[in-house]
């Protein structure tokens, strides 16, 4: 948790001799507390001040990385209950199951089908993160092999599943260099799998459906034997039991920093004879209440552009909205005669109308004029999207250079800035488009021929 | 160290609120509110009652609507009666939204007197309580809401939607005819209280109020809707009378007009399946508003609304 500045002076000698370069020991606390310097600069600190300090600052949910390279997955670290109080930083990572029963071919073409989910949305690309291998053959040669192949063909971060620690040795041997997940120590087998990990040095699951204080207690033998980076599965058999445990593993680590429940979650789904819907409902919940791993047993391809979008949502920082810079884009390769139109620097209002005039196959300009990030109706009720500041802002912009005809489009919904905009820029015609961003294909096809 | 469980407990409590009437022969009431704790935080306060599913119930053929939403009631597109009763009877409905679209001036403008008849024949012929939703903020919206009111005098019914501006009327007509009032503001947690303030001073009890934070549909603002509703609930719980009502999420209307649900296989294929695509977007937005605090969800899909329903029904702890 983090400390004041006013507890950080108590720990501090009071003398202000100014060694660290402050006129006083309260100046020097407060910027430690902004984390604005380093208690290193303090020569006469005392060994308990550095301990309480040290611990204040290491966070208190750890990051755990697993796999390596560009993919790369980062989970943890993260800081407030509500995304309100600050933002939630490390995005539920989502892992596809396969098995080493299936055939070569069969592994060859999930992986590839995974690596291939990439939606592009508001500026950014949503994927899926990592591969989780089970062990159905109980054959460890077997294992090992479909584990290399898929470390050495994959870029995609790997889980190895099972819960025998002599079965998984040959295949973490043959991928450690690429960092996978063990998956999963439990009460009966978590010496062999501390060991496992430890020797590796790979992450660690730790798996206990039972009480919340058994998975506590699993946890803490195993950091003590060793293993730094492990990742929690408590119980999810109802939504209400996974709701209950990750909300009080997030406030134990969060409020009590608590050392064994100060580790990224994982929920597991898909296993039952739920459909798709149902299991994707229990991953919405999981991915808006603290799971950092979701692993799904059973997937269909049409899950993944809702369930990557919400986690998106969830994930965007709430005090900034995503936003692009305000300058005029050339979607396709336009000319002076190609068709100009405006929207706002919200990057999912920017993303949607360019994707738009894209697929429209008419090449176009896209003026962006800068209202905070917000949506053209927010922009606009908010006083940032009148037509008057619109106008101005374009011909600031230069758009009577890119394009030699004098006409300009606005969204539909803001119709009414109208008039205001042809007062501000003289001699251009304002064009009312469609509301929808959906009908700007046929409305370019309509008004640009 | 062992670990123990530490519990929170509040000051504030959401008042609960019963709508519709119970006269008997099969008519049905729904309770929602109730709440002493966070959303399904069954292990440190009482949740009294599990929030709702509310099925829309257009007064005309939604020509707006995709065919896939359309299908379940292909049959009874123009027969709101016939719809509203599928919708309790075949799809589990514990209530209904009767949307009055086609009162708008652009829609048919229908008149006050047949919306009024509408209501009541809805009322006496499903017996589930009912949500009157008229066309949209405006004078027309007032008046229809007020003869709506008028008939269903005394069957509790929640009445959409009590905006800034336009609100008086709908105030006046709720304390009339023994009414509940939705009222709504912009996804902002101080709108919302100034609007309830507003209400209660025209001496609708708060009590009769249910909080519309504005449903942003998943991909379009469902995460300023879901921290909303999350400050809201903890404002209220903290002891806020003004921020105590139970809250409604418009969830249907948000969620089908999107172009990710819109949008065919044939036209996305890395999308996938249209069907499963645009049942998840609406399953998304509502379980993500459940967690959030909703206590009514109003649906458009059965299929989605009974994945949802099975969803409470965990979350409030039933089955395994
Ligand atoms: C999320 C949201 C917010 C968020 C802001 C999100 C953001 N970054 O903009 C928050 C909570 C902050 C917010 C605040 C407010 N909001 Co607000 N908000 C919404 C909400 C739910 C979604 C907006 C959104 O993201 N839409 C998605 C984007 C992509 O839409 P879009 O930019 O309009 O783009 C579409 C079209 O316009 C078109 N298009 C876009 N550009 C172009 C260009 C051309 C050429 C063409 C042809 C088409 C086109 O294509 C897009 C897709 O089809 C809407 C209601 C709703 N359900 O839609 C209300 C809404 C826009 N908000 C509203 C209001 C009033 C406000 C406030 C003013 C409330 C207040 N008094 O405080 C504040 C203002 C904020 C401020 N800073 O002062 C009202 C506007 C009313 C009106 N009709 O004018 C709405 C409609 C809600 C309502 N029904 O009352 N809001
Ligand atoms: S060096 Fe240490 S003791 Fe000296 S003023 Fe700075 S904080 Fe105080």
């Amino acid at each position: 948790m983090a400390l004041t500045g006013l507890q950080i002076f108590k720990l501090l000698p009071n003398t202000n001799c100014k060694d660290c370069g402050f006129q006083t020991c309260l100046a020097f606390a407060m910027k430690l507390a902004a984390r604005q310097a380093e208690l290193d600069l303090c020569p006469h600190a005392s060994e308990e001040a550095k301990e309480i300090l040290g611990a204040a600052a290491t966070p208190p949910i750890r990051l755990v990385k697993i796999g390596t390279g560009p993919r790369e997955v980062t989970v943890g670290e993260e800081t407030v209950l509500f995304r309100h109080d600050k933002t939630f930083y490390h995005a539920t990572a989502i892992a596809l199951s396969l098995t080493d029963t299936m055939p070569d071919d069969e592994i060859a073409q999930r992986i590839s089908e995974a690596e291939g989910i990439n939606f592009e949305r508001a500026g950014e690309n949503l994927t899926v993160n990592l591969l989780a291998l089970l062990s159905e053959s109980g054959n460890a040669e077997r294992y090992a092999e479909t584990a290399r192949k898929i470390s050495d063909e994959s870029g995609m971060p790997l889980i190895l599943c099972s819960d025998d620690p002599q079965l998984l040795k040959p295949a973490v041997d043959a991928c450690a260099v690429r960092r996978p997940m063990i998956y999963a120590a439990t009460e009966k087998n978590w010496e062999s799998m501390a060991e496992l990990a430890r020797s590796f040095k790979v992450p660690l699951a730790v798996r206990h459906h039972g009480s919340l204080s058994d998975l506590h207690d699993l946890a803490s033998k195993i950091r003590e034997a060793g293993v730094e980076d492990l990742v929690l599965e408590p119980g999810a058999g109802t939504l209400a039991m996974a709701l209950e445990n990750q909300t009080l593993i997030r406030r134990a680590a969060l409020e009590q920093s608590d050392k064994s429940f100060g580790f990224p979650t994982l929920v597991r789904l898909g296993g039952g004879d739920e459909g798709p819907l149902t299991v994707s409902s229990a991953a919405t919940l999981a991915i808006c209440k603290y799971a950092s791993i979701v692993i799904l047993d059973r997937y269909e391809p049409w899950m993944f552009l809702p369930l990557l979008t919400l986690r998106q949502n969830i994930y965007t920082d709430p005090q900034k909205p995503l936003q692009v810079d305000p300058v005029i884009y050339a979607i396709g390769e336009p000319g002076p005669d190609s068709p100009l139109a405006v929207t706002t620097n919200f990057s999912l209002t920017y993303f949607i109308v360019s994707t738009e005039i894209e697929g429209s196959g008419t090449p176009a300009w896209l003026a962006i004029v800068e209202a905070e990030g917000l949506s053209v109706l927010t922009a606009w009720s908010a006083g940032k999207f009148g037509g008057e500041l619109v106008g101005k802002r374009l011909l600031e912009m230069g758009v009577e250079e890119k394009v030699s005809h004098r006409k300009v489009i606005i969204p539909g919904y803001i119709a009414v800035i109208q008039g205001e905009m042809e007062d501000a820029m003289p001699g251009w015609e304002i064009l009312v488009g469609p509301e929808e961003a959906g009908d700007i294909p046929a409305y370019l096809k309509e008004v640009w021929e | 160290m062992a670990f123990e469980i530490t519990t929170k407990t509040w000051p504030g409590k959401i008042p609960e609120i019963t709508l519709g009437k119970d006269k008997g022969g099969g008519f049905r009431t729904v309770t929602i509110g109730g709440e002493e704790t966070l959303p399904f935080h069954h292990f440190e306060g009482r949740t009294a009652n599990r929030p709702v599913i509310a099925l829309e119930v257009p007064d005309s053929d939604p020509e707006n609507w995709i065919e896939l939403a359309k299908e379940p009631y292909r049959d009874v597109l123009d027969n709101p009666v016939a719809w509203a009763k599928r919708a309790v009877d075949d799809f589990g409905a514990d209530l209904l939204c009767l949307h009055l679209r086609g009162a708008h001036p652009d829609r048919g403008d229908r008149s006050a007197e047949e919306c009024a008849e509408l209501v009541r024949t809805v009322l006496d012929e499903t017996r589930v309580p009912l949500i009157i939703k008229g066309p949209g903020p405006s004078d027309k919206q007032n008046e229809v809401l007020r003869k709506c009111g008028e008939a269903a005098e005394g069957e509790g019914c929640l009445l959409a939607s009590a905006v800034e501006g336009h609100y008086q009327t709908l105030v006046a007509t709720a304390i009339a005819y023994g009414h509940y009032l939705v009222a709504e503001t912009p996804i902002d947690v101080n709108l919302a209280k100034q609007l309830n303030i507003l209400i209660s001073e025209m001496n609708l009890p708060p009590q009769r109020i249910v909080i519309d934070p504005l449903t942003g549909g998943l991909g379009y603002g469902l995460e300023y809707t879901y921290s909303v509703m999350e400050r809201i609930r903890l404002q209220g719980l903290g002891g806020d009378p003004m921020l105590q009502m139970p809250m409604i999420c418009f969830v249907g209307e948000e969620t089908w007009k999107v172009k990710e649900v819109k949008t065919t296989a044939e036209d996305q294929p890395d999308w996938g399946d249209q069907r499963g695509r645009a049942l998840l977007w609406e399953i998304g937005t509502a379980v993500s508003l459940l967690i959030s605090g909703a206590g009514i969800l109003v649906m458009r899909h059965p299929e989605a609304a009974a994945v949802v329903r099975k969803a409470v029904g965990e979350l409030m702890g039933e089955g395994n």
